[in-house]
């Protein structure tokens, strides 16, 4: 028989990803635009108590410049400061948001998958109930029941978004569940409930943690369009939705940095959390190539 | 020590995979079952680990009617089987270490004192040496996993072992290694074997007695 100890251990992993100074490169990047708005989020406001409201009517649309980074708005307010501003509301929105809805979507996907039977049948066909409305509309229905804010554009969010989250903790679980090395726990005298904690949700969390993080991107483009349309934070506060908003007039008009700049701050964080999210996922499973769905 | 008696168990309702069928293992005996892929003999192997309800007939183990299985079953009967299936990747937790993989049962059943000692000893009777304990299972072979498998079913000392195929996916150095260490506990505890195979020369070799099936059993 050979020494067990001269066997060394071989991992037939066939590396699918992109080159590696690429995916550095992606990551590196992805990181220092997320650290860059973190950072500036938390520290702005509390730090440069500048009214982001403060009105000056005689610098109305202002193009970009050194005193105006961004430029200014139809009332002559700081673009700059009222992106900072607007982010901050869309991270928060996009952070809780899409917490709610995972914590949701692993609550409802980990009960269907483990109890299995009646239980399973009716949470899946609540699922695909509320799939079958489209989700915007149904957002739309929910904010409309309060007055506009923070919070209900958050419950809103949350509430249509927690479905595919639990359709795949639901699977993950279903598939976990079968495997024979819970049998072995059973017949070593595990409990349900150390079968559940020990052997069944760690195997889903990564799962549901990547999905979580996806989620963020989502739920702030979802936040976007609520407020795009007039539904979703008021007016006067500034968010990513509402900057777009009340800058189209001024966009015919050929003045291009009042929508340029929100815009933009929307799609960097998205692409960068992308970025994060996809290297975690090529870590998590390598073998696996699924497309990242935002 | 394990008496199944008329026992009929599938997966499907009206689609039993056994029909009627008995089986005895005395206590200290070795018992091979020999059959065809698909003739059930994993089945009846689940059933005699409390891993899966029967649709109809009785299990008496160790001297007591089984009325509950899987985790209904009392901890103390279901502890009494161990069990080592045909795919040990299948059958390892992936997130554990050897380590933690062996020691699973004594901390499912609070004994977490016996732990150090019983893991050593074990990781020797199955031939497990140098850092392969603190490898986890995706970073060693099939045969060191099935020996840590082995060990698993070990730790708690069953008065019954269950090898489903155990050696099936394993090169014939191992299959022996595994062989002889399953009979060194035999040797020490005079535990009952259930082999369940469809390598003749193997299981006449290993056990008392040979039970062999034909395809679709007593259908």
């Amino acid at each position: 028989m050979a020494d067990i100890r001269s066997i060394r251990a071989v991992r037939p992993v066939r590396d699918i990803r992109p080159n590696r100074s690429t995916r550095t490169l992606r990551v590196g990047a992805s990181a220092a635009v997320m650290a860059a708005v973190v950072l500036a989020v938390l520290l702005v406001p509390p730090l440069v108590q500048l009214d982001e409201q403060a009105v000056d009517l005689a610098r109305k649309l202002q193009p970009p410049s050194w005193q105006h980074p961004f430029g200014t708005d139809d009332v002559g307010r700081d673009l700059l400061l009222r992106c900072v501003y607007g982010l901050r509301v869309s991270l928060l929105v996009g952070v809780v948001a899409a917490l709610a809805a995972t914590l949701i979507g692993t609550a409802v996907g980990a009960i269907a998958g483990a109890f299995g039977g009646w239980t399973d049948r009716v949470l899946m066909r609540l699922v695909d109930t509320f799939s079958s409305v489209p989700h915007l509309l149904l957002g739309i229905f929910v904010v409309a029941m309060f007055r506009p804010g923070v919070w209900p554009v958050v419950v809103s969010v949350a509430l249509t978004h927690w479905l595919s989250t639990a359709r795949i903790v639901r699977s993950e679980i279903l598939s976990l569940r079968s495997r024979p090395y819970i049998d072995a726990a059973i017949s070593g005298g595990a409990s349900r409930r150390r079968v559940a904690v020990r052997h069944l949700l760690p195997g889903v969390l990564p799962q549901a943690a990547l999905a979580a993080v996806l989620m963020v991107p989502h739920a702030m483009w979802h936040e976007s369009a609520l407020s795009f349309l007039g539904l979703g934070l008021p007016a006067h506060q500034a968010s990513l939705g509402n900057l777009v908003q009340s800058a189209r007039g001024s966009l015919l008009a050929g003045d291009w940095w009042p929508t340029l700049f929100p815009g933009l701050l929307l799609i960097v964080p998205t692409l960068a959390i992308a970025g994060l999210a996809g290297a975690w996922r090529d870590r998590l499973a390598p073998r696996r190539r699924s497309e990242l769905m935002l | 020590m394990l008496e199944l008696s008329n026992i009929t168990a599938g997966y499907e309702r009206g689609k039993p995979v056994l029909r009627d069928v008995s089986l005895a293992v005395a206590r200290g005996e070795a018992v091979g079952l020999l059959g065809p892929s698909g003739c059930g003999k994993s089945t009846l192997a689940r059933v005699a680990a409390l891993l899966h309800r029967p649709d109809a007939g009785t299990v008496v183990l160790d001297g007591t009617t089984v009325h509950d299985y899987r985790h209904r079953a009392p901890r103390a009967l279901r502890t009494t089987v161990g069990v080592v299936f045909q795919s040990p990747r299948q059958s390892a937790d992936p997130r554990l270490r050897l380590r933690d993989l062996i020691a699973e049962p004594l901390k499912a059943t609070g004994r977490r004192i016996e732990i150090r000692e019983r893991v050593d000893e074990l990781a020797h009777a199955v031939g497990l040496g140098g850092d392969l304990l603190t490898r986890g299972a995706h970073e060693v072979s099939d045969g060191q996993l099935q020996r840590a498998c082995l060990a698993r079913a070990l730790v708690l000392r069953p008065r019954l072992l269950i090898c489903d195929e155990m050696t099936a996916m394993l090169d014939a150095s191992t299959t022996a290694a595994l062989v002889a260490a399953v009979e060194a506990y035999r040797r020490e505890t005079k535990a009952s074997l259930l082999a369940v195979g469809h390598d003749q020369v193997l299981l006449d070799r290993w056990c008392d007695r040979t039970v062999s099936w034909a395809a679709p059993s007593a259908a």
